[in-house]
């Protein structure tokens, strides 16, 4: 591949990233009217989804291709996506749609794009920081018929493609090939931040807005609402109350 | 009422206790509930033939079960299992693998539900920072967080059909590599103790270690302690960021309670923090608190661990 991106052979892979944007996970969330009120909080992308973005970004880098980064959402779904312009992406294109979808008729709307203009390779975070279910990667997959791998900490692109995900007492390194879905956890990757020319470019670039018309959900929510307080716990002055602890996790709580 | 079908949760070759928890969350939500048993070899669902609250179990054999492949399982699993709610564990895997099937069988999937009203599921959203209520209409397939259901008992008796189920594996393992400390993963374990900054350096951890080690339990860290110090692993991060996680004990050590971090093990059963700072956000979350510094309490827990655990 020489540095602009254009690629010596025929391995190009047309890559997608899917990316979400959710509350700063440092913001409190607030309840009105039974549901969570965002009005005041900073909409960030959801931070497995920056994994997502930078092995995205890796994979073109490496065997040559181009990605294109979807979001669901109205206007203010496009910030997400220029920030992810701006961290590298070639494409992006928003699904505009501001209803809500439960998790099948979701998987259904971005599978059949993904099938429709022919993408290879599907990466994603483990879970976004909003619903935190992990559902749209592994069920995208099930839909086109394409292998999943999930909580991906590493990926190495020499000799094929391999992944790393955690096992039962360990790690297993898998090799896996396109067409696949991959959900990204963070590993041990640092994902790059824009740099001044890519904030302009993603200032300038275009939001490549597609309808769709989701199906009914069968699943629908009924309320949101804080989680119950705790009732009040003991408290303890000095480091030998820590024999005391040890007794009432014993005695009182029956735990150890 | 709908039937239920229950996926064991299989664990160190074994159908682990959470599968109890299933079947009485399977109780809540429809009835005549079997339960299948993904296996390699049928006789590890022998042990679950005393196990109550079901009516049918099945050993789903095959060998495509040696390994975890998202797109093999749910393809085996879906050929054996029948029509209704399917339950699994809320796992990392067992998640991924809800989704899988759900998506299968082209219904919808409610991840991690920790309460069941009816056809009202309740789960965590915003990593436990609010609770979501949803209404479910005809089949979906649900995840439940375990330690949240009473398992059921094991004093019943079923015969265990043991059905060949076949599926295609769409990934190939390589190299399974063990971890080289055979402490247990954040999200594996029972107990958790965890170090934030206020451990004042990476070395430090190695008295939580110990601990651990007294209690079989996994060390965990704070965002604060895995950004500042390269040698505590993103693995062992607890929080928004990291792993969720709700073990029966989690004992936060120097770690002041960020809200990510908070949301991240605010559902534990209980909670132990050990903080030198009384006035700690970790503190309102705390079943039992102790104010003092590490260097003072954790000598005195060990030791009052040792004596009562050996």
């Amino acid at each position: 591949m020489n540095p602009t991106g254009e690629v010596i052979g025929d391995t190009m892979v047309k890559i997608a990233v899917l990316v979400k944007q959710v509350p700063d996970t440092n913001s409190k969330i607030q309840i009105s009217n039974d549901r969570v009120d965002l009005s005041s909080v900073k909409m960030v992308m959801s931070p497995f989804d920056e994994f997502a973005v930078e092995n995205a970004l890796l994979h073109k880098e490496a065997v040559g291709g181009t990605v294109t980064a979807i979001t669901v959402g109205g206007n203010s779904a496009d910030k997400v996506l220029k920030d992810a312009k701006a961290i590298g992406v070639d494409e992006i294109v928003r699904l505009d749609c501001t209803e809500y979808m439960d998790s099948n008729a979701f998987q259904t709307v971005i599978s059949g794009v993904i099938s429709q203009d022919g993408y290879e390779v599907v990466y994603c975070g483990k879970s976004s920081a909003d619903t935190g279910s992990g559902s749209t990667g592994p069920g995208v997959a099930e839909k086109l018929g394409w292998a999943s791998v999930s909580n991906v900490t590493d990926i190495q692109f020499t000799d094929g493609m391999t992944v790393t995900v955690p096992a039962e007492g360990g790690n297993a390194i898998i090799n896996v090939s396109a067409p696949l879905v991959v959900s990204c956890d963070k590993g041990s990757i640092k994902v790059r931040k824009p740099n001044v020319k890519g904030i302009m470019m993603a200032k300038r670039a275009q939001v490549d807005v597609k309808s769709v018309s989701p199906n009914p959900s069968n699943v629908t929510v009924v309320s949101q609402t804080m989680p119950a307080d705790k009732p009040a716990g003991k408290k303890f002055e000095g480091g030998q109350s820590a024999e005391t602890v040890v007794q009432l996790l014993r005695e009182e709580a029956n735990i150890i | 009422m709908t039937d239920t079908v229950v996926i064991a949760e299989i664990n160190k070759g074994k159908v682990s206790p959470t599968t109890n928890e299933l079947i009485s969350a399977a109780n809540n939500l429809g009835s005549n509930c079997t339960l299948v048993i993904p296996c390699t070899d049928s006789s590890l669902a022998d042990q679950a033939s005393n196990i109550s609250g079901v009516g049918k179990i099945i050993a789903a054999k095959s060998s495509v079960f040696t390994n975890y492949d998202a797109s093999g399982w749910a393809q085996a699993l879906d050929s054996v299992a029948p029509q209704g709610i399917i339950v699994t564990a809320a796992s990392a895997q067992s998640k991924d693998l809800a989704a899988r099937i759900a998506a299968r069988r082209n219904v919808s999937v409610v991840q991690d539900v920790i309460s069941i009203d009816g056809t009202t599921l309740s789960t965590p959203i915003y990593s436990g920072k609010a609770i979501e209520k949803v209404a479910i209409n005809g089949n979906v397939v649900v995840s439940i967080r375990p330690n949240v259901f009473t398992g059921v008992s094991n004093d019943g008796s079923c015969d265990i059909q043991v059905i060949d189920a076949s599926g295609d594996l769409a990934t190939a393992v390589k190299e399974l590599v063990e971890r080289a400390s055979t402490r247990l993963d954040v999200s594996e374990a029972n107990i958790i103790i965890s170090g934030g900054r206020g451990m004042g350096s990476p070395d430090n951890f190695s008295h939580l270690e110990a601990i651990a080690d007294t209690l079989g339990a996994a060390v965990g860290a704070s965002r604060a302690a895995v950004d500042t110090w390269d040698d505590i692993p993103h693995s062992m991060q607890v929080g928004q960021t990291g792993k969720t996680v709700n073990p029966n004990l989690y004992i936060a050590v120097g770690i002041s309670g960020a809200i990510q971090h908070l949301a991240g093990m605010r559902s534990s059963k209980y909670i132990v923090a050990i903080n030198k700072d009384a006035d700690a956000p970790i503190f309102q979350y705390a079943d039992y608190g102790i104010v003092s510094t590490w260097e003072e309490a954790l000598p005195v827990l060990s030791s009052a661990l040792s004596n009562m655990l050996s």
